[in-house]
């Protein structure tokens, strides 16, 4: 579960949790792009770089260092099947420059996980949903969106009791073979996935009996504004993504080996 | 027997749920936990089957300690039934339910079929047999969460909550369900906050407030106790109520039974038995 608590919402008064959803919205995707537009390890190391004063800054650093440890596994998982691949089915390369191309696409991952965990952290649910609202999306939509979001701590936590009911009936989640541990979440999803759907039709039903969609022109009671520091944000997000595309364009990048070497 | 010496556990997230517990169940004892909503009784009782494990403190179930051996190995000992039946409901029909944890122990056939049959009858839910359990109303439903547990035939069995959604007839056949158990030699715990419940069931109740233990009595002593029972923020039964009001009349205080009430009652209007 530890995976997960670096992914949601942190409530904590710092620049970043007030800073408008859509400046962040925004930044977290030109980041997305940039980090798939780069395969090398030195402009992925940088762009690592240059997010951790974020979350110092969102004050995050123990939940930033729970999605960071939860994501070692896949890193690892990433890291031994690229230099697999790149072994077996690229001769010409060194051993050097396979090994520095795994890194890189660890490191990419790892960039991915964080910048995602740095939005999620310091971005709640409600503001999300704001944001979506206030760029003319239908409201159903945002409401199940935010739904979703919400839901999503109380199902992992429901998982947990499900999981404790059925290892207190003799079920051993570890052990056995591949099919076996397959065979084993039978037991868990079924009334995961039960739960919530009967879950979703009683909100449904409550909704509705509060009114839900009785009124077309829906008015908020917090209206979003950007304010210079968004405007900031988003300005820095463009000098990131025109200085990447700048770099990845007509800049030779050097592979550290190379660096060492010379 | 369990024994639980000074455990204390705190959650991931940081919550002290239990802070110094000690507490023995001997064989066959009848327990009733009870307390505020979040004082740990669920916490408590996940400690016995070692579902969770002490961050401190020892928890020892027949002179093991849980953290030496499996949930499964555990389990077999130790039936826990959850508070919610939609927990742990997935199968296909009630008898295939009830035999998931027979299958998971490694039962034969013959005997997994012998203790369906004998579990669906425990619980007269012979009829729902080959029903799905997804079909059947609330209170069926926790019924065969019970008969999936009992199944198995385990020495302690754990009711998280059992009378939640049962109307007045189900709780009845509750109580005496559980009173026959307990008569079997097994060692019942119940967690509730069904005071009247308990008040009938008579066990020895182990009152918690903030994870610890605050009480642990005679359920005559500790439901007629006002200032323990507040403290818990549990209530005291409706015939101890109107007994603590007849106290300047010379009435006893200490009553939780209803036909006791009664007979008391009966001879001071002189009536002759």
């Amino acid at each position: 579960m530890s995976m997960f608590d670096g992914f949601k919402f942190r409530s904590v008064s710092s620049p970043i949790h007030q800073m408008d959803p859509r400046a962040k919205f925004i930044y977290v995707c030109i980041l997305f792009v940039v980090t798939v537009m780069f395969s090398n390890l030195i402009p992925l190391i940088i762009l690592f770089l240059i997010q951790v004063p974020f979350v110092f800054m969102a004050r995050v650093q123990k939940e930033w260092m729970r999605s960071m440890k939860g994501s070692a596994m896949f890193a690892v998982i990433i890291f031994v099947m690229n230099l697999l691949s790149l072994y077996f089915y690229t001769g010409y390369e060194t051993f050097g420059s396979i090994l520095e191309r795994s890194l890189a696409m660890t490191v990419r991952f790892i960039v991915l996980v964080q910048t995602f965990s740095i939005f999620f952290l310091t971005t709640s649910p409600d503001m999300l949903g704001l944001a979506l609202e206030q760029s003319h999306i239908p409201y159903e939509i945002c409401f199940a969106f935010t739904t979703a979001v919400r839901f999503v701590p109380v199902l992992a936590e429901e998982a947990q009791t499900i999981m404790d009911a059925q290892k207190a009936r003799g079920l051993e989640m570890e052990g056995g073979n591949f099919f076996k541990r397959i065979r084993n979440y039978i037991p868990i999803l079924i009334p995961l996935i039960v739960n919530a759907i009967r879950r979703s039709l009683e909100l449904a039903e409550t909704m509705e009996s509060r009114a839900w969609g009785a009124n077309r022109n829906r008015t908020n009671l917090y209206v979003l504004k950007m304010r210079r520091e968004d405007v900031l944000l988003i300005l820095i997000s463009l000098v990131i993504l025109a200085v990447s595309i700048y770099v990845s364009m007509n800049v030779q990048m050097p592979s550290i080996i190379q660096l060492l070497t010379s | 027997m369990i024994v639980m010496d000074d455990v204390y556990f705190t959650y991931p997230n940081g919550v002290e749920a239990l802070m110094g517990v000690n507490l023995k169940i001997e064989d066959g004892e009848f327990v009733a936990i009870m307390g505020q909503n979040g004082a740990g009784k669920t916490t408590l009782v996940k400690h016995i089957n070692g579902l969770l494990k002490p961050t401190k403190g020892r928890v020892l179930v027949d002179g093991v300690e849980t953290t030496k051996v499996s949930v499964a190995t555990l389990a077999r000992k130790v039936g826990l039934v959850f508070q919610n039946p939609d927990h742990q409901l997935f199968s296909e029909t009630v008898e295939e339910e009830i035999s998931f944890a027979l299958k998971n122990f490694g039962y034969d056939e013959k005997t997994i079929r012998e203790r369906v049959d004998w579990a669906l009858n425990l619980l007269d839910l012979n009829e729902y047999r080959k029903v799905s359990p997804f079909m059947l109303s609330g209170g069926e439903r926790k019924r065969v969460a019970l008969a999936s547990v009992l199944a198995w035939d385990p020495k302690i069995v754990i009711l998280d909550e059992p009378t939640i959604g049962q109307d007045y007839r189900q709780k009845e056949r509750l109580k005496q369900f559980i009173v026959q158990l307990n008569r079997q030699g097994k060692t019942v715990i119940i967690v509730t906050h069904d005071v009247e419940f308990v008040a009938e069931c008579n066990p020895t109740i182990m009152l918690m407030r903030q994870g610890r233990i605050i009480a642990t009595g005679e359920a005559r002593e500790i439901l007629t106790n006002e200032t323990l029972v507040n403290q818990a923020s549990v209530a005291l039964p409706e015939i101890t109520k109107i007994f603590k009001g007849l106290e300047d009349f010379g009435f006893p205080r200490k009553v939780i039974d209803v036909y006791e009430a009664a007979d008391i009652l009966y001879e001071r209007l002189g009536g002759q038995r």
